[in-house]
């Protein structure tokens, strides 16, 4: 008998467990008190970075688009820079970079990029502002949800909608901006002209912005980004985030008219206004979870409170579990992850560099012909072909002389540079080299063979490049 | 497992489904993500349906509102590469070789395009970038037998060749003679070697030794071989015995380029000549 006691005892606990752990699974719609205060205004600000999507395809650069992705013609455009597929490779640099940023703020300040710059965070955030303003504060918002489909509910969720679908079409108007020439795009869209890519990216980032940040909001955050959740094994109890002061909030209590506080209650007044804010619905007073998103409203929240009550501010506040617990906090320089996260970013940092700062207006590889390697002529002389690829990145065509740099081959003859190879601007040029040694002067199987291309452009500038190859000859 | 007629637990939305006194199976609904996804995919394949071709019917299918058929796009994506051809194509139509040569633009067209056409049709036996193999001559070489200008390699490409050298052995060399003709032509003396003048060779193959286009007689002195790669010495004394293409004798080297003008269009056969002269040999 007393078996069955433990057992039925033991499931009980479990149903009330199961109880207590709250997962937002989407069926109760969050609907977030906004009030002002410090984190609102840094988010605002934060939120207008965002503002480059929509302005920046306009921008123009020596008279074109400052920052054209040009994916048909394979070319990036940025300023002054041009990039063609041969610098892909820096591309990886740049998404290490990065990468890595995320994961050193992610270490030491939490889910900063959730909480403050994440796309899904900013677009619902406004979206959310827009209901506000239509449909009011988040009584009159759970009000409307249940009130009938009037007039009056109509025309508010109309308006809604038309505002939340503007924003989404000019979403995917200006995403598609960045790929295309910006005012020929308006003129396209204007008369109609826009190709069938246009049309259909636009109306998926369209329905995309609609859908997420209008009605999956935080699910998204929840259930669909993998960041959300590699960002939260990142942190460990060094990172300074968003946390409740346990031991000076518990126990919680509210605060009742004429009634003393008891001797052990915490300064936390159980008000449920960090709750009421959080646009994650999360309880932040039960610690550190996979719902929230590090945005700091629940300290504005909690801070308007204690002032209110006159107590001091921060029982929610930007700590790290060590600091909370009056554990001693390791400095930044002693923390080893710091230490890779920096050697890493300024590895990547530095690749950036030696890309952009080795990038040539004029570059030459050379391609040495696999089959034959060499060919016996009648004369007794060795020939190799050779295909040498000239790639031109100024903004016009020029022509370039092919030559060989000084080598140790007697009697070497080269074909099919005589007359000035026009490099075509923007890509590449190839041009088929002869280069012919008598057989008797080979020492070797194989010589190492530089070849150069010279050019000038109008103004006088002049651009060079060089290559290494080999000329090859039969065994020895 | 008894279905209890009345519930211990009312409020908390249970199937009613309660056995061993209080384990009981909950009817909480999939998570609203869950279903939103859910419904999105029906919605999705509804449209998919709509639009492209998807249910088969006895005879036939169901169309899509766009008409799209794989073959159609296939044909589509192969018109736009025509299209681009097209203009050098219709240039090179109304053009010599030898003027397709002249025309860095257009020479340049064959080379990148010319790639397919030799590799389904001349690469099985004169090898990848025309590297030769042997009994198949090298054509990225200076060395040719039937001359190496532009017109004489459409000429080859179109009508194929097949020389002939009668065998030399048996009657007209002993085996000591071919023995020292053999040597003079592998050290790249033969010209003065008296047998080549008194034994006709000089009749084909030239007062130099160095062949004549017409006849397709090989260049005796430049120390290019066709027949073989490892023994060349064997193999020069082999030829001068048996001779070529020589139908007395089992033993005769057997080449034969065949003719292209029924396998390939005139413009393609132009397009090879090009193409085999750039590979670094023309004249």
């Amino acid at each position: 008998m007393a078996e069955k006691n433990i057992q039925e005892q033991t499931i009980e606990e479990l149903y009330a467990e199961a109880n207590e752990h709250k997962i937002n699974v989407g069926d109760v719609k969050i609907h977030a008190k906004r009030m002002k205060g410090k984190f609102r205004s840094i988010k605002w600000l934060t939120n207008s970075i965002w503002l480059i999507l929509f302005f920046g395809p306009y921008l123009r650069w020596n008279g074109h688009q400052a920052v054209l992705l040009d994916i048909p013609n394979r070319q990036f455009h940025i300023f002054n820079i041009t990039l063609l597929p041969q610098d892909l490779w820096m591309l990886s640099f740049v998404l290490l970079f990065f990468a890595i940023l995320l994961a050193v703020v992610t270490a030491l300040a939490g889910r900063v990029w959730c909480g403050f710059f994440c796309f899904q965070t900013v677009w619902t955030d406004v979206f959310t502002w827009i209901e506000d303003k239509i449909e009011g504060g988040p009584a009159k918002r759970r009000k409307l949800d249940k009130a009938p489909w009037d007039v009056k509910k109509i025309t508010m969720r109309a308006k809604k909608y038309l505002l939340w679908l503007l924003i989404s079409v000019f979403t995917g108007i200006s995403f598609v901006a960045w790929f295309t020439d910006s005012f020929q795009l308006w003129k396209d869209l204007f008369t109609l002209q826009a190709s069938s890519t246009v049309w259909i990216t636009i109306l998926m980032f369209t329905v995309g912005t609609f859908y997420l940040a209008g009605f999956l909001r935080e699910q998204t955050c929840f259930w669909l980004c993998p960041y959300a959740r590699i960002q939260a094994v990142m942190i460990d109890d060094t990172s300074i985030v968003p946390s409740y002061d346990v031991p000076r909030g518990e126990k919680r209590g509210r605060l009742v008219k004429g009634k003393p506080v008891s001797e052990d209650q915490g300064d936390c007044v159980d008000c449920n206004q960090c709750v009421a804010v959080c646009p994650t619905g999360v309880d932040i007073r039960g610690g550190q979870q996979e719902g929230c998103i590090m945005c700091g409203l629940c300290l504005d929240a909690c801070d308007a409170v204690m002032d209110k009550i006159g107590k001091p501010k921060g029982l929610i506040k930007y700590a790290s579990w060590d600091g909370i617990r009056g554990k001693e906090e390791k400095p930044l320089f002693k923390r080893p992850r710091v230490w890779l996260y920096t050697t890493i970013m300024t590895i990547a940092l530095a690749g950036i560099i030696y890309g952009l700062s080795g990038m040539e207006s004029i570059e030459l590889k050379v391609i040495h012909a696999r089959q034959p390697l060499f060919v016996l002529q009648s004369d007794g002389t060795i020939q190799n072909r050779y295909t040498l690829k000239v790639l031109n990145k100024l903004p016009a065509d020029m022509d370039v002389k092919v030559s060989v740099k000084e080598h140790d081959l007697k009697g070497l003859i080269i074909s099919g540079a005589d007359k000035p190879v026009k490099a075509h601007h923007g890509t590449v040029t190839p041009v088929t080299i002869f280069v012919r040694v008598p057989k008797k002067n080979l020492t070797e199987q194989s010589v190492p063979l530089t070849f150069v291309v010279d050019g000038k452009d109008e103004s006088g500038q002049v651009y060079h490049s060089e290559r290494e190859s080999v000329f090859i000859g039969p065994k020895r | 497992m008894s279905e209890h007629e009345h519930n211990p637990f009312p409020d908390e939305g249970n199937t009613g489904h309660i056995w061993d006194d209080n384990l009981r199976e909950l009817a909480n609904p999939a998570p609203n993500w869950w279903m939103m996804a859910f419904y999105a995919s029906i919605a999705f394949v509804i449209g998919y349906g709509l639009i492209y071709p998807m249910i088969p019917l006895s005879d036939s299918y169901t169309k899509g509102l766009t008409g799209w058929t794989a073959i159609g796009e296939y044909k589509a994506s192969t018109a736009e590469v025509e299209a681009v051809r097209k203009p050098f194509e219709d240039k090179i139509a109304k053009m010599s070789a030898k003027e397709i040569l002249a025309d860095p633009e257009l020479s340049a067209y064959v080379e990148a395009s010319g790639k397919v056409i030799f590799g389904d049709n001349c690469a099985a036996c004169h090898g990848a970038g025309g590297s030769g193999n042997p009994g198949f001559p090298v054509l990225a070489d200076d060395d040719w037998l039937y001359g190496g200008t532009i017109e004489q390699i459409q000429t080859t490409i179109t009508n194929g060749r097949q020389g002939m050298m009668p065998k030399m052995g048996g009657q007209q060399l002993t085996d000591a003679e071919i023995d020292k003709l053999a040597n003079a032509i592998y050290n790249g003396t033969v010209t003065k070697e008296p047998l080549y003048t008194s034994k006709g060779c000089m009749g084909c193959h030239g007062p130099d030794g160095k062949g004549m286009a017409a006849l397709g007689s090989a260049n005796l002195t430049d120390g290019i071989w066709r027949f073989s790669e490892s023994d060349q010495l064997a193999s020069i004394k082999h030829t001068i015995k048996h001779g070529v293409n020589d139908a007395s004798d089992p033993e005769t080297r057997k080449p034969k380029m065949p003719a292209f003008k029924d396998k390939l269009s005139e413009q393609d056969i132009k397009k090879m000549a090009v193409y085999v002269y750039k590979f670094g040999g023309g004249k």
